[in-house]
């Protein structure tokens, strides 16, 4: 494992809350600084829930996590909305905010840091810029496609310029089109230096796509080249 | 990560946080008017709940105002010994006066005294079948307007001791009846004040509430990409604070229509007793006083509510 990396997981396991199943077992793992890879694994395997610890949405049950070189279990509960501001995090579900439009959606993570008014506008343009929506700024989510509102949502986590994109599930909702444009983004901004670990199980979606992939299945958490990889096969094994 | 880069100038100290401030202002005051019905209605029930203290405050101070000029009628008549003639009646008359916190020591002699009588009690020709004049001669001593109660009512109260006084009147009870019915009062409208305080703070804290609940999943989506409790908290906090204040404003002007409306008949009442013009405009500390306790109820049930709900609303 890199000593560069940016993500560190060391025998990280997890069970639900009532103890009912274990998501993640003693799993190892690591993103380095300024890699893209992908997260897969049948639905409810736990991908979500392996975002989620990144972002410090849920806490593992056993094991330790380090997202740029912090100790997350150290984390004070006052000190997780400075950390959560390092990232961008992406949705299926867009989470927009429905009653704002598509520039105050963008500007959100800028207005949360203070950012003065004049530097908002440069930025939130700048990042509609690179997600195609430029002129749509005073449109509301909700007048929008699926496509355009997750573009809307990719704006919002890359605005601030974050060294780490988190996304889940992001092309969940879109069609096979409007995915394929999602995922180039991903992989364009992957180009200037983002890392970026985006879960979701279109195997069609990766497989032109040259990035080491996390295959999660009954708890266990395997790394496979891209090239190993059976796009073919829904749960994604590797080849025999 | 921790040594993440800088995104850009982002002001600092005092400028970060008249600017987060601001905003707050800005979208708190935006998100009220894209409902004015439902602001309005708030603030409406707020002020109504003001109102009905600061209305009987107001009352209560222009009572208080009022019973200020009867203290005129708070006065002793001093009957004085038959041993005592004309001069040395008058003598003391004018010793009383120069006393501090008199504001007039009146002499009427045992003639004049019998000559107001038979003018103004219907007995005149009676009493000219008396062999003597049987009235005193009498000192009639008036405090200082401005002389506080209790200290006009300890002198008159040594006034009437005096060796030359052979017996008193002190004409003050019914104005300290007035004055425990006034003290009564005021404790009420302490009383009820206190109680749509409370009630106050429950409509505030109640649409609150219902508006943290309406934006649960704008709230989860905040905390998500980064919003501490602080920048959440805050337009809430303002929202409160608005109610508040609009509650204040109405109130004021519900008590000015409602003095405005009742000014005739209470000047009307206020002539009949001699006591100066009724109600009088409703004072700027009243005014401040509704207003603060507006802003201050306001924005201490927002706090408290959403102290309450936050917490709770967490990303899964």
């Amino acid at each position: 494992m890199s000593n560069d990396a940016l993500i560190r997981f060391t025998g990280v396991s997890h069970r639900y809350d009532d103890g009912s199943r274990e998501i993640l077992s003693n799993a190892d793992f690591a993103l380095a600084r300024g890699e893209m890879a992908f997260l897969t694994g049948p639905s409810g395997a736990g991908k979500s829930t392996m975002l989620k610890l990144i972002a410090r949405l849920a806490r593992p049950t056993l094991g330790e996590i380090i997202v740029g070189g912090q100790r997350l279990s150290a984390l004070r509960p006052r000190q997780v909305p400075a950390y959560r501001r390092q990232f961008g995090m992406i949705f299926q579900n867009f989470n927009l905010l429905t009653d704002r439009t598509v520039f105050d959606n963008v500007a959100m993570p800028l207005i949360i840091r203070g950012h003065s008014g004049d530097d908002i506008a440069r930025r939130v343009r700048a990042a509609l810029d690179a997600v195609s929506l430029r002129g749509k700024e005073r449109h509301w989510p909700q007048t929008l496609s699926g496509g355009e509102q997750q573009r809307v949502g990719i704006a919002r986590a890359v605005v601030a310029k974050p060294r780490l994109l988190i996304a889940d599930e992001p092309t969940g909702n879109l069609d096979p089109e409007m995915a394929q444009e999602v995922m180039q983004l991903f992989n364009r901004f992957n180009e200037v230096g983002v890392s970026v670990l985006v879960a979701t199980h279109g195997l069609s979606l990766i497989a032109r796509l040259p990035h080491r992939i996390l295959r999660l299945e009954n708890g266990l958490l395997t790394q496979i080249k891209a090239s190993e990889f059976d796009y073919s096969d829904d749960a994604g094994a590797p080849n025999a | 990560m921790s040594s993440a880069r800088r995104v850009g100038s982002t002001p600092s100290g005092f400028s970060r946080w008249l600017l987060d401030h601001t905003r707050a202002i800005t979208a708190t005051l935006d998100q009220l008017k894209r409902r004015p019905f439902g602001s309005l209605l708030t603030a409406f029930v707020i002020g109504v709940t003001l109102a009905l203290p600061a209305g009987l405050y107001s009352v209560l101070g222009s009572l208080d105002a009022a019973s200020s000029g009867l203290k005129g009628s708070l006065r002793a008549s001093l009957f004085l010994r038959d041993s005592l003639d004309d001069a040395a009646g008058q003598a003391l008359a004018t010793k009383l006066a120069k006393r501090p916190g008199v504001a007039e020591a009146r002499y009427i002699s045992r003639d004049q005294a019998l000559a107001e009588f038979k003018a103004h009690s219907g007995f005149g020709e009676a009493l000219d079948i008396l062999d003597s004049n049987p009235l005193p001669a009498v000192i009639v001593v008036t405090p200082d307007r401005k002389a506080p109660k209790a200290q006009a009512s300890t002198m008159l109260d040594e006034m009437t001791k005096l060796p030359e006084v052979e017996s008193a009147r002190l004409d003050r009870e019914w104005l300290e009846r007035l004055y425990a019915i006034l003290a009564i009062v005021e404790r009420l409208v302490l009383l009820i004040a206190s109680a749509l305080a409370i009630a106050v703070l429950a409509v505030v804290a109640n649409t609150i509430r219902l508006d943290i609940s309406a934006r649960r999943e704008e709230i989860v989506v905040l905390k998500v990409i980064g919003a501490s409790n602080g920048f959440i908290r805050r337009p809430f906090l303002y929202t409160g604070l608005w109610y508040g204040l609009s509650g204040a404003l109405l109130a004021c002007l519900m008590v000015i229509g409602a003095q405005l409306a009742l000014s005739e008949p209470a000047a009307n009442l206020a002539g009949l007793y001699g006591v100066g013009a009724g109600f009088g405009a409703l004072a700027a500390d009243t005014v401040f006083a509704v207003f603060a306790t507006g802003a201050a109820l306001g924005w201490l049930a927002a706090f408290w509510t959403v102290g309450r709900h936050l917490d709770g609303i967490e990303p899964d």
